[in-house]
């Protein structure tokens, strides 16, 4: 099923409150080799399970293998640190299809839990339409 | 030393095995098969097993933190996947190579860093661009 166009302007609710330890930044960076200073894709981790709250949406129900991940830019205020606590809100900002695919753009807003804001990660997600029964 | 406009870096080499991968996905939380399991790849139209794009884009950042000066840090980060990064099941995986030119803004406090990001000799991200600034968060 394509994803229904609807979707375009819905916000959904805030992920689960996200503690950052020292040790998941660190586990992270060294999967890049990187420092643990400086890492500012570590966004994701938050991102991602807003994204994944999207596609096990009931109204939305889309299989992660299905998904191919088009574009990403992170819009950071200030770096993810040791101690934060996190929650992501997603916003579907447009879906259209082309091809047989639905090119789902999304911005999940990552703030503390007291409202300051860390960053801003739009994805762009590329999802086989039709293909979620068989594959 | 900071980075200003008109310096550029690279080629930095970053080989990409599955056991990276793997790891990835465990310390990401995007356990998405097409990243460890040739089967579902292949069921989904891949050639095999590709990286993930979060995973590039993260060696392309490490590219560009290790080479900025203490003084300055990544504001903006966006880049397209424009073409998967197939990791074969061997010890040699593939290589990513990554080069950047710093460019001057409009804010002079901020530099563009276009970067290219290549495998194989493909271009696998496009528009890859990270604007760095002068300001740094306390």
């Amino acid at each position: 099923m394509p994803v229904d166009a609807t979707l375009a302007g819905r916000t959904f609710e805030p992920t689960a409150p996200y503690e950052v330890s020292a040790a998941k930044i660190a586990e992270f960076a060294a999967t890049l080799g990187a420092s643990p200073d400086a890492v500012p894709t570590f966004g994701i981790v938050v991102a991602f399970a807003a994204m994944t709250d999207l596609m096990h949406d009931p109204d939305v129900g889309i299989e992660l293998h299905n998904v191919v991940h088009a574009d990403q830019r992170f819009e950071i205020t200030r770096p993810i640190r040791a101690g934060d606590v996190l929650v992501a809100r997603l916003t579907v900002d447009s879906v259209r299809q082309m091809a047989g695919t639905d090119i789902i753009a999304t911005r999940s807003e990552i703030t503390t839990t007291d409202g300051a804001h860390v960053c801003t990660a739009y994805a762009t997600l590329a999802h086989r339409a039709g293909a979620d029964v068989d594959a | 030393m900071s980075v200003r406009a008109g310096a550029s870096f690279g080629p930095d080499d970053y080989r990409i095995t599955r056991a990276d991968l793997v790891r990835y996905a465990g310390a990401s939380g995007d356990f998405n098969p097409i990243h460890w399991s040739d089967r579902v790849a292949t069921s989904v139209g891949l050639p095999g097993v590709v990286a993930h794009g979060m995973y590039t884009m993260g060696l392309a950042a490490r590219a560009v933190t290790s080479w900025l000066g203490d003084d300055q840090q990544i504001a903006s980060f966006a880049v397209r996947f424009s073409k998967p990064v197939v990791v074969p099941d061997d010890d040699d995986g593939v290589v990513l190579s990554v080069t950047g030119t710093a460019k001057a803004t409009d804010d002079e406090d901020r530099i563009r860093i276009d970067l290219t990001v290549t495998s194989a000799d493909v271009k696998v991200l496009g528009m890859a661009r990270a604007v760095v600034t002068d300001t740094v968060y306390g």
